[in-house]
């Protein structure tokens, strides 16, 4: 009866992962005629080389392969500054705390609960301001901005638990704020920073939203590309390559989230549970 | 001596405060800022270019008749209570199943977790092609001889919120259910072995003594459904765009498309706003509740 329960659940689960693969696995005649759930007659991998280098969206025919480059190139430098930022950030909330400092952590906080909605628009004037609207650098900084209340609040708790002795010592011994931060904080918080890089990997990888307002055409990201080709009106559908794209698409997170296992979890259990 | 003192006091934990610049840059200008920008230029009949001409609640009363931001509000209505209770029922029973001491737990577990990690994108795609009635579920119960089988929420104006839910729930119920397993697994071993002395059914002790004790893991878990909920924007574009018509449009992209499409930020503005006041009634109650509660402790 339990396990029975289990496997019917899990069926809903896997349902649209397999319909996915088979589907992308088979060429349009046979999608015309058979039913989604039944297994490929004729095995193909065009529908994916086509994903990957030949779908179109708008004038642009190579395929999901340039979202894929501009999503790798958004991924790097945004989960590098993000954790960055907001490492030093936890870190001086939970060891060199200043006048105002909680207020302004305080503030972050209530900040991840404002709706994007309304703080879109005043990000790109400042954008436009600083020259990097539409550009690469402007969605890196969003991505730096959103991340931070989450990110600070995990690195500040995870500083904070750290034996203030520690911290005292190596005041003693003449390491200032950057001295403990690099020798001290950085070589002992390996596990909080592998949780952040999977918990931003995924996220920003993810990411549509930011993508679709603040970059343009030749530089979105792979998830807006994808919607693009996918929900484009021109042309025949064309379900095979649609879901092989999608799954191309889904791949990273779904690696990251495979490999990751435990550590996964403990990411998304810190990122929710506290913000 | 504390006059003397006080203007060394700004370069007391300098290297401090330069490295929390950008902190402060993000809490004060984005955040604060923003925020406050938005609002203020709400009450402004800005369309291409924001400008600061006020026009009082202009924006709102155009707002509150236009039919579109009417079905908005009412798909995020519906989509907002059938998600709170089914993602917290069906991520408390799974949770529940899984700490049984069953076989496989982390099997089920990973399978149960996985849609989380695949984008909105991803997923409204995935179940726009399962929905299809012409090539997914429908067509196959047909094929199969049920020839008057009809199930097409993506092309039902009616239903097709309800399309959308079932996306959503595939996503984000395996969160909801990590977080109620740690909830579970925390409680004290001796509590199950007092009811079961008390030969209390297990279904009973489930209602009346883990829930009523778990209560910090849901009001957690609320919050997150509830933020997620009102964030409902990449998958309704994947799966529907809001289609078929207007049917299945909601707030978030009400904004967008004033926003940056229709080129009347007065607008995207003044739903924005509205978007921030349901937050604010939604989590002020909470976080008195909550933080208000501790000072009395």
């Amino acid at each position: 009866m339990l396990y029975g329960t289990l496997l019917v659940v899990s069926l809903y689960y896997l349902l649209p992962l397999y319909v996915m693969v088979v589907t992308s696995l088979k060429g349009m005649p046979e999608i015309r005629l058979g039913n989604i759930f039944s297994p490929p007659v004729e095995v193909t991998l065009e529908p994916w080389v086509k994903a990957w280098a030949e779908a179109c969206t708008g004038i642009n025919c190579d395929g999901l392969s340039r979202g894929f480059w501009n999503s790798v190139q958004i991924l790097i430098p945004s989960v590098i500054l993000s954790i960055a930022v907001a490492s030093v950030n936890g870190y001086a909330l939970a060891n060199w705390k200043f006048r105002g400092s909680e207020l302004f952590f305080t503030i972050l906080i209530i900040g991840a609960f404002i709706p994007y909605q309304t703080m879109l628009y005043p990000l790109v004037i400042i954008l436009r301001e600083i020259g990097l609207m539409g550009k690469l650098g402007g969605l890196v900084l969003v991505h730096t901005v959103f991340g931070m209340p989450i990110l600070t609040l995990l690195f500040r708790n995870y500083f904070a638990a750290i034996p203030e002795e520690l911290f005292k010592a190596a005041r003693i011994d003449g390491a200032g704020f950057w001295g403990i931060y690099f020798r001290i904080m950085l070589p002992m918080s390996l596990p909080i920073f592998v949780v952040a890089i999977i918990l931003q990997v995924t996220g920003i990888w993810n990411d549509f939203l930011f993508g679709v307002i603040y970059t343009k055409p030749d530089t979105y990201p792979m998830t807006v590309q994808l919607n693009n080709i996918v929900n484009s009106v021109q042309g025949i559908k064309e379900y095979n390559v649609n879901m092989a794209a999608t799954l191309l698409t889904g791949l990273v997170p779904l690696i990251i989230y495979f490999v990751s296992g435990k550590l996964f979890v403990r990411g998304i259990a810190a990122g929710a549970v506290k913000g | 001596m504390e006059s003397a003192r006080k203007p060394l006091s700004v370069f007391k934990n300098l290297s401090a405060k330069i490295a929390s610049v950008p902190m402060i840059l993000t809490a004060l200008v984005v955040f604060v800022g923003g925020t406050a920008w938005t609002v203020l230029h709400s009450f402004t009949g800005s369309r291409l270019l924001p400008k600061l001409k006020f026009v009082g609640f202009d924006q709102y009363e155009r707002l509150w008749s236009t039919r579109r931001w009417l079905v908005s509000i009412e798909n995020l209505a519906i989509y907002g209570v059938c998600s709170l209770i089914l993602t917290l029922s069906i991520g408390f029973f799974l949770a529940a199943l899984l700490d049984r001491k069953i076989r496989g737990e982390a099997v089920f577990r990973t399978i149960f977790l996985y849609p989380f990690a695949l984008s909105f994108v991803v997923t409204g795609l995935a179940w726009q092609w399962i929905l299809n009635p012409d090539f997914g579920i429908q067509n196959t119960v047909r094929s199969l001889g049920w020839q008057s089988f009809t199930f097409d929420p993506l092309n039902n104006p009616d239903i097709v919120i309800f399309g959308i839910l079932i996306a959503g729930l595939w996503q984000g119920t395996g969160l909801i259910m990590v977080i109620m397993l740690a909830g579970l697994r925390g409680i004290d071993e001796d509590i199950w072995k007092a009811t079961r002395v008390d030969g209390i059914p297990t279904w009973k002790t489930y209602i009346r003594v883990i829930i009523p004790m778990m209560r910090p893991v849901f009001i957690t878990a609320l919050v997150l459904i509830a933020s997620g909920i009102i964030k409902l924007y990449d998958l309704v574009v994947a799966q529907t765009n809001g289609g078929p018509g207007i049917a299945s449009e909601v707030p978030a992209k009400y904004v967008i498309n004033y926003m940056f499409r229709a080129q009347n930020l007065g607008q995207g503005f003044a739903a924005s706003t509205m978007m921030l006041v349901s937050v604010i009634i939604i989590l002020v109650p909470w976080a008195y509740l909550e933080f208000g509660g501790k000072k009395r402790d």
